[in-house]
């Protein structure tokens, strides 16, 4: 039973390293600048909707990567100690830029989004 | 000495173990978004580095294992985004309108004010992808010319803002519905903004989780697009 288990994460990893592949694949052939994983990531979509599962052994594996997905992101986060003289320089009109680009994106998408509920017909309640 | 600090196990072995850490302290803490385990973790790891005179290139000779992973953690990211897109069939409208709107905010906005705050072009489109999630941000910025690990940080600050001042913000525009709230989180402020909708109810985090995911699909759609055509 373990090695079943086993066999179905790496079954899984497989999958999401072909999607991955498939999607640098047609990114190169179609010239278009998307990233190939996003690529992969929309590929693993259509096809999950097309046939209304996720193959079991790829939630399993798509699980156990995000469930850490933090600590995949430490090597490039230790990258802005590269940045010191950027930092030292820009430092207030980047934070500034977060903090407004932030509040602005936030309140434009409250604010579409109660208006647009607020007009549909109240639904009926499903049985 | 020389031959284990040359050892790619140390820093491999050390990034693992400082993010545990971190993990453990953010769990303690209540999961605040100020304690995030990618804060705290990069805050132990550059001083570690400085010390230890070791430079960013010698520690990704090591630490690109981990690094690697991001890309299948990003094809992963369909399989929450599918069982998300069941669930909320029937809104489906209203919620792709908002995250047109919302979304194109939130790339303009981040660049019009970098802009106005002078700050220099890579810098602006390090910043674009801002408010999604991580790996997504991450692999567009490097593809359209920016810096992957400028734009990792401003990742985790947006959501890091959105956790914190989100909820209040959307109080005072007076929107009270949980999942209007929770969408307009989530989009604007990816994983980090989630767990904090997480804490408001189940269902602000559920459309939490849609939005963050709707918007990393509509900002690697639309980003190379509007920056090609971008006048400034």
């Amino acid at each position: 039973m373990k090695n079943s288990n086993h066999t179905d994460f790496l079954t899984g990893f497989v999958g999401l390293m072909a999607y991955w592949f498939i999607g640098e694949l047609l990114v190169n052939l179609l010239g278009v600048s998307l990233p190939g994983p996003v690529a992969g990531m929309l590929l693993l979509l259509g096809v999950s909707l097309l046939r209304q599962r996720v193959a079991p052994s790829v939630a399993q594996a798509s699980h156990g990567l995000l469930a850490h997905l933090s600590l995949l992101f430490v090597p490039a986060g230790v990258g802005i100690m590269s940045q010191a003289a950027l930092l030292a320089e820009h430092g207030f009109g980047m934070l500034a830029t977060l903090v407004l680009s932030t509040a602005v994106t936030v309140a434009i998408t409250g604010l579409t989004l109660k208006f647009l509920l607020a007009r549909r017909k109240p639904e009926p309640r499903q049985p | 000495m020389n031959v284990l600090m040359e050892n790619p196990a140390l820093w491999l072995t050390l990034t693992v173990a400082v993010y545990l850490l971190a993990e453990r302290i953010h769990v303690r803490q209540d999961r605040s978004a100020l304690t995030h385990p990618l804060l705290l973790s990069v805050a132990t790891l550059v001083p570690l580095l400085l010390l230890s005179h070791t430079s960013y290139a010698r520690y990704m000779e090591s630490a690109r294992f981990i690094h690697l992973l991001l890309a299948p953690a990003t094809v992963a990211l369909a399989v929450p985004l599918f069982a998300n897109i069941a669930h909320m069939r029937s809104m489906l409208r209203p919620l792709l309108i908002a995250l047109l709107v919302g979304g194109t905010a939130g790339i303009v906005s981040a660049l019009l004010l970098g802009k106005l705050f002078g700050l220099p072009h890579d810098v602006l489109i390090s910043f674009s992808p801002k408010s999604v999630t991580t790996p997504i941000a991450m692999a567009l910025s490097e593809k359209l010319g920016g810096n992957a690990s400028l734009t990792a940080a401003a990742v985790i600050v947006t959501g890091i803002l959105g956790a914190v001042g989100a909820e209040h913000l959307l109080r005072a525009l007076g929107i009270k519905d949980e999942a209007t709230q929770g969408f307009a989180i989530g989009l604007a402020s990816h994983g980090i903004g989630t767990t904090r909708a997480l804490h408001i109810s189940h269902k602000a985090g559920a459309f939490s989780g849609l939005a963050m995911s709707l918007n990393g699909v509509f900002t690697s759609l639309c980003l190379p697009a509007l920056l090609a055509i971008w006048p400034f």
